[in-house]
């Protein structure tokens, strides 16, 4: 899929990386981890029915809910000791929450290294976000159906 | 050696006491000229969350690896990174980090292969000192540009090369990865990413100690009696030896290296960074599945 095929808020997102120094980058990266918001109410007290990202290298648990309007709603926790990890999932939750279950399922699989992150973080760190995304588009997947 | 070494009785029985620092030893030094402290996480962004104050921040991954080449950087990269840290050749280095130190080991050994002679860790890490309420800050550290000379770097006697460990087969040899990744069921630490090996087990002959056995519940290092009956007692390795460690990338592993050379004081270990991501991908090399450590293939 063409990059410029993105949806605005994943395009938004994208061009406020490559908008910056390489260095800076990181700084956008640490402003998205401190954003990403507390679980609601009903995901606190229930670790199970999170997914855990095993391919990341802190734990990071993931949810995807569709709604009935086909509108996809995305929540994540990771320690606030692996503010690498919150930031890829802040990225994530702020680029796919309210977009539909296809728009997610369309999404190109290397978004991640569109970001211009992987020489600022190292391509093998990259690749748990990658992971991430497809955990991601494989429960909207089941949940879409 | 530029300052004090800490003479804590806790580290007293150890081969090399000078290797290691306590967290009050760390705080009652803060500042004092020609100590750099050094923050090495396995997270890109953890420094940035907060670090001890003046400490500054060296990647295991964007600082110490070159870009294109699978090795470390060079004599000039060194140079060009420890001067904009501000460590200089006689500096006093001590490195600390999260994850029992793991990362912080790694950075250690990558110095040693530098030549640099003063190169400490802080005893449990960067866990210890916020678990004790010490200062962190998120206050950018005021690096004054030192001038570090280009030293080349020496990896024949503390790095091994897939060749070095075929023609060692027979000596020993410690996996110092998870259990799971040592039998073959896995070639990626438990919830870590794949790294690309086609092949999973060990190489034949090697003894499986798990790296952060090393370590207490607290991330400090376990005391010499724990330490000499896992590795001399558990792994019967005895003075003399010649070891190599491996694991996957070389990471875990530079962590025994630094147990095995400077707390238990073997003087003839060497780190085999390019472990099973390159072992368990090379074409013809001999590997082993299982709990056994299977036998040297004859020659």
């Amino acid at each position: 899929m063409d990059a410029t095929e993105l949806p605005d808020s994943l395009a938004e997102i994208r061009d406020d990386f490559l908008d910056l120094e390489v260095k800076e980058r990181l700084q956008l990266l640490l402003e998205f981890s401190n954003e990403l918001p507390e679980l609601p109410e009903r995901y606190r007290d229930h670790p199970d029915l999170f997914e855990r990202v095993e391919e990341c290298q802190s734990p990071i648990f993931i949810v995807v809910e569709v709604d009935a309007d086909q509108a996809v709603h995305l929540f994540a926790t990771a320690p606030a000791e692996a503010p690498t990890t919150r930031g890829f999932a802040s990225i994530l939750v702020q680029g796919i929450d309210g977009l539909t279950a296809s728009q997610v399922l369309e999404l190109a699989d290397d978004y991640p290294s569109m970001l211009g992150l992987t020489a600022a973080v190292s391509p093998l760190r990259i690749r748990g976000m990658t992971a991430m995304l497809a955990r991601i588009k494989r429960q909207v997947r089941e949940r879409a159906a | 050696m530029t300052v004090a070494a800490d003479p804590s009785p806790r580290f007293a029985e150890f081969a090399h006491p000078e290797r290691l620092v306590s967290t009050d030893w760390l705080q009652s030094h803060l500042g004092e000229p020609g100590l750099v402290v050094v923050e090495s996480d396995e997270d890109v962004l953890l420094y940035e969350v907060g670090h001890i104050p003046g400490a500054v921040k060296i990647d295991w991954h964007t600082d110490l690896n070159d870009p294109v080449v699978r090795d470390y950087i060079s004599g000039e990269q060194f140079a060009a990174l420890a001067s904009s840290k501000g460590i200089s050749r006689d500096s006093t280095v001590v490195i600390y980090g999260d994850k029992n130190n793991w990362w912080a080991a790694y950075a250690l050994w990558v110095f040693t292969l530098f030549g640099h002679s003063d190169v400490r860790l802080l005893d449990g890490g960067r866990d210890a000192w916020i678990a004790e309420g010490r200062a962190i800050t998120t206050d950018e550290s005021e690096v004054a540009a030192a001038s570090y000379p280009v030293v080349e770097r020496d990896d024949s006697a503390i790095r091994a090369f897939k060749e070095d460990v075929l023609d060692h087969l027979g000596s020993p040899l410690i996996d110092v990865r998870s259990p799971e990744e040592y039998t073959g069921q896995r070639t990626t630490a438990p919830a870590y990413p794949e790294e690309g090996a086609l092949r999973a087990g060990h190489i034949p002959t090697a003894q499986n100690v798990p790296w952060a056995r090393a370590a207490a519940a607290d991330g400090r290092f376990r005391g010499i009696d724990e330490l000499n009956e896992i590795y001399r007692e558990g792994a019967g390795l005895v003075d003399g030896d010649e070891i190599i460690a491996y694991c996957r990338i070389g990471e875990r592993s530079s962590h025994t290296w630094f147990v095995l050379t400077h707390l238990l004081g073997f003087d003839s270990v060497r780190n085999y960074d390019g472990s099973w991501t390159e072992w368990g991908s090379a074409v013809r090399v001999p590997i082993a599945t299982g709990d056994a450590p299977g036998a040297a293939p004859g020659r």
